[in-house]
């Protein structure tokens, strides 16, 4: 395919994803929230509580509508501009999509109209259960399109079937329980609700710095401090099991988290650097320009052993052979047989050359776990945007542990002390709202932007996947995805904005 | 107890469930053609926004339909996701975008400091419900008419026509369906006012939409059908070859009765939830027609994916066209996905369950002007 094409289709892909993952994190956190206030107002029935419910809820609309209007467009997307993808693997990555519409988002759905529209017409308890149905459901069409999603960062439970030329899904428990996974959803679920956290504790300082609503904003911010708090905890194991899961799984990925080109033990992890940017894999040239280590670190979050070797990139392109390390060349070299083999197969098939297309499946067997290595040029092609995905990581992490302190902070003083007077940590929690957006983007760019060239690891480049089109057409189609979906966010900030001045009072 | 059904059978499973989550899309098409009835229906701004809310509280269980017949064609026929989607790039896309500025507009609409202003996200709607509408309907008109397709070893394809897909749009037989989907879609959409909303003017120009729509509805269905009843259809021999076959679908339906009784019971069923709105003044018959529609475009992908029938043809290269038995997933993942699909019964039982709490009280203007709720 001309690079071109692969550019473009990649742009559209990652900007349509960044859109999404706007709205998606809050509705996942908002939804639960939101849930937690109609039950204190059920068991109080003070009214003032259900003010504070039907203004968070309203603001968590705003937001739903357009997460399901970008939304729509990231499962035909799959269709639309990977088609050689949705073939290949479809088999598998069709089923959760497809379970995700039938378990999920019909509950979120049916429940959201019974949410708004009912508060008059259902009984409270229905309401209530509705409400609650809501925000499980939009965390269950997490987990399956994170299953999808963790699939392509580790396939398994398929096999290869030459005669269809695709994988078929051999064990449908190994793909939804895939460890990886479960630590994906369980991290991405955790940070929607640090930053539904951050938004209801932003929010709430906004109201109280204007002097509106007091008793309301501070009960909404108890809520939302002691919700962050024990959901950062919550993101931070989850976080720990994720680096674990990347450095079993994708090593080259967690080279490029850390800019480590030299492996060694007791690896340190970095925790403020710059990198170099005249570091390239094959000169000299120092990493960073500065950094500050921790030392044993990465060793122990990666393999849970101080002492284990941690891969750098030069080990995962050139090898290694005390480290028993392949190199990618000679990776490239088994994909290239696989390929062939699988090209063999099928013309043995054509002529009805049994015994040949039984020679050409041994040997497309034994090389298939390197399939995708067949499509690359050269060694160094394995290795991701290294300075995107070590800023994007280390950004993640640092903002993470912010959140941490700010929670602990904000829950001390709204329960302790007299919030209002600390004007300082009432700022710091309103510039924290778009901090939260920015280490969820982050870290979706250390998933996706750091298993680059592939679109499903080790079996398809993103090369291949693309569909067969000219590059014009999805160049066209990415400037009316920008055009539109930057209009519906300013229109979203714009009402947002505006219900939140409006208080719980006067919100429609 | 899905392991002893055959491949094929399972096939035939998953294009039935196919089909009806087909129907269960056309009849929430109700949505579009009320969106597009807002201004026609009502005479001032409470009454326009009766009928938006009546329809608000419903557009998303249309949206979550579309999504899931994407993903239930993803998982059970991914050779249609990937030609189809990918080949036919611009259809697709002018209908997603259609559907994206839906999904907003609803919750946007009328609050304010909303950036595009009300009347854009009015005319949102009626993009999305004529449009939108129009183009599912010409797109799946080339399950009878054919695309331009090749389809090489690796089941990659390569679509024969630079228009991507619009080229559906240069065979006038197309827009026969296309239309007939937009004024069915009106025709829902009224009668699902008439039965949701308590007021008697709204009511009475509902019915006199309806009485125009239906004779535009029946002049398109009809020339439509008649079109896919005279015309050669692709039809798969016993070895697996793909050839022209003179009056296929009109064959595929004296072949299987049973989908040609659900074809006219559905067609009558539509018919007497019409002439009993418009005669009897009856409010309930969105069930009726609603079932109706269920049916009938059940029978029609039926006829077209069922009794040795290529559904979604290449007129570039015949033998490139996507039948029920080379489009599939595996047999481990049909089978898989067959046990998913037993929760679709739980699922119709808890929408309608929600649908009937919601809708047992009337939107009154009362109601509206009150503006106790949350309101559209």
């Amino acid at each position: 395919m001309e690079e071109v094409l692969v550019d473009w289709s990649r742009a559209q892909f990652a900007l349509t994803a960044i859109y999404h993952f706007l709205f998606v994190p809050l509705t996942l956190g908002l939804g639960f929230i939101v849930a937690i206030m109609e039950t204190i107002y059920v068991k109080t029935n003070d009214l003032r509580w259900k003010k504070i419910t039907r203004f968070w809820m309203t603001l968590f609309a705003i937001n739903f509508a357009i997460g399901v209007a970008t939304g729509i467009i990231m499962e035909f997307e799959f269709g639309t501009n990977w088609a050689n993808y949705s073939w290949f693997v479809g088999d598998i990555f069709g089923a959760p999509l497809a379970i995700e519409g039938i378990l999920a988002f019909f509950l979120e759905s049916t429940f959201f109209a019974v949410m708004f529209f009912g508060w008059d017409k259902v009984s409270k308890s229905f309401h209530l259960l509705s409400t609650w149905l809501v925000a499980i459901g939009s965390n269950l069409s997490a987990l399956w399109i994170l299953v999808a999603n963790g699939w392509m960062q580790y396939p398994v439970g398929m096999v290869f079937n030459p005669d269809t030329a695709r994988n078929e899904m051999s064990n449908f428990w190994d793909v939804i329980l895939s460890p990886v996974a479960i630590s994906k959803f369980l991290h991405t679920i955790g940070s929607g609700y640090v930053i539904a956290a951050l938004f209801v504790i932003g929010i709430s300082s906004y109201l109280l710095l204007k002097g509106k609503d007091l008793w309301m904003a501070k009960k909404s911010m108890i809520i939302g401090a002691t919700f962050g708090l024990i959901t950062s905890f919550f993101l931070i194991l989850s976080g720990d099991e994720s680096a674990y899961q990347v450095a079993q799984t994708q090593p080259v990925k967690l080279a490029a988290m850390e800019g480590m080109y030299e492996g060694s033990s007791q690896a340190g992890i970095v925790a403020l650097g710059v990198l170099n940017p005249n570091k390239t894999l094959d000169n000299n040239e120092p990493t960073y320009l500065f950094d500050i280590e921790i030392p044993y670190i990465l060793s122990l979050l990666g393999h849970h052993d101080v002492d284990a070797y941690v891969a750098g990139l030069n080990d995962l392109v050139w090898g290694n052979s005390e480290q028993n390390i392949m190199s990618a060349s000679e990776k490239i070299e088994k994909g290239k047989i696989a390929v062939d083999a699988f090209k063999e197969y099928k013309t043995a098939m054509s002529n009805k050359d049994i015994e040949g297309a039984s020679v050409a499946k041994n040997l497309l067997d034994e090389h298939i776990g390197y399939f995708g290595y067949g499509y690359l040029d050269k060694p160094e092609d394995i290795v991701p945007p290294i300075g995107l995905t070590f800023y994007s990581f280390h950004i993640m992490v640092a903002l993470g542990m912010w959140f941490t302190i700010l929670f602990a902070i904000v829950l001390f003083l709204a329960t302790k002390k007299e919030i209002s007077k600390y004007t300082l940590i009432l700022k710091s929690a309103i510039a924290s709202i778009p901090l939260g957006f920015v280490a969820a983007e982050a870290g979706w760019i250390v998933a996706e932007v750091g298993r680059q060239p592939w679109a499903i690891q080790d079996l398809m480049p993103v090369g291949v996947a693309v569909t067969n089109i000219s590059s014009t057409n999805v160049m066209i189609t990415f400037w009316l995805f920008a055009i539109l979906f930057t209009a519906l966010l300013i229109a979203e900030i714009k009402i947002m904005t505006k219900q939140i001045s409006l208080g719980f009072e006067g919100s429609k | 107890m899905f392991e002893v059904l055959t491949f094929l059978q399972l096939q035939q499973y998953w294009w039935i469930i196919i089909s009806l989550l087909g129907g269960l899309f056309v009849f929430m098409m109700f949505v579009q053609g009320g969106q597009t009835l807002l201004s026609s229906l009502s005479t001032n701004e409470v009454e326009k926004t009766m009928l938006v809310n009546s329809i608000g509280r419903k557009w998303e269980l249309g949206f979550t339909t579309l999504v899931l017949f994407g993903g239930a064609l993803f998982a059970a026929f991914p050779l249609f996701y990937s030609t189809s989607f990918g080949g036919a790039y611009w259809v697709w896309m002018a209908i997603l975008f259609c559907f994206i500025i839906q999904a907003v507009s609803y919750e946007y609409r009328t609050k304010p400091n909303n950036f595009l202003g009300q009347k854009t996200y009015e005319l949102f709607l009626n993009i999305n419900g004529s449009l939108g509408v129009f183009l599912l309907g010409a797109a799946i008109s080339t399950f009878f008419s054919g695309s331009e397709f090749f389809i090489d070893e690796r089941n990659f394809t390569f679509w024969q026509n630079d228009l991507r897909g619009l080229e559906a749009l240069l065979n006038p037989s197309n827009y026969l369906l296309g239309f007939a989907l937009v004024f069915l879609a009106k025709i829902l959409g009224a009668l699902y006012f008439i039965n949701n909303i308590d007021h008697e003017a709204i009511r009475n120009r509902a019915i006199n939409s309806i009485k125009l729509n239906m004779l535009l509805f029946l002049a398109f269905f009809l020339t439509f059908l008649a079109w896919i009843l005279t015309k050669d259809g692709f039809a798969i021999s016993k070895d697996g070859v793909i050839y022209m076959q003179q009056y296929k679908y009109l064959l595929n339906f004296i072949e299987m009765p049973i989908v040609l009784a659900m074809f006219g019971i559905g067609v009558v069923m539509v018919i007497v939830a019409v002439f009993m709105t418009i005669i009897f003044k009856k409010s309930c018959c969105i069930k009726t027609g609603g079932v109706g529609v269920v049916l009938t475009v059940m029978a029609l992908l039926l006829n077209v994916g069922f009794n040795n029938t290529a559904y979604y043809p290449s007129t570039y290269d015949l033998q490139s066209s996507l039948t029920i038995m080379n489009s599939s997933g595996s047999v481990y993942t049909l089978t898989v996905m067959a046990y998913v699909s037993l929760m679709v019964p739980f699922v119709l039982a808890y929408i309608v369950y929600a649908w009937y709490q919601m809708d047992k009280i009337k939107i009154t203007k009362e109601e509206i002007e009150a503006n106790s709720t949350h309101n559209y």
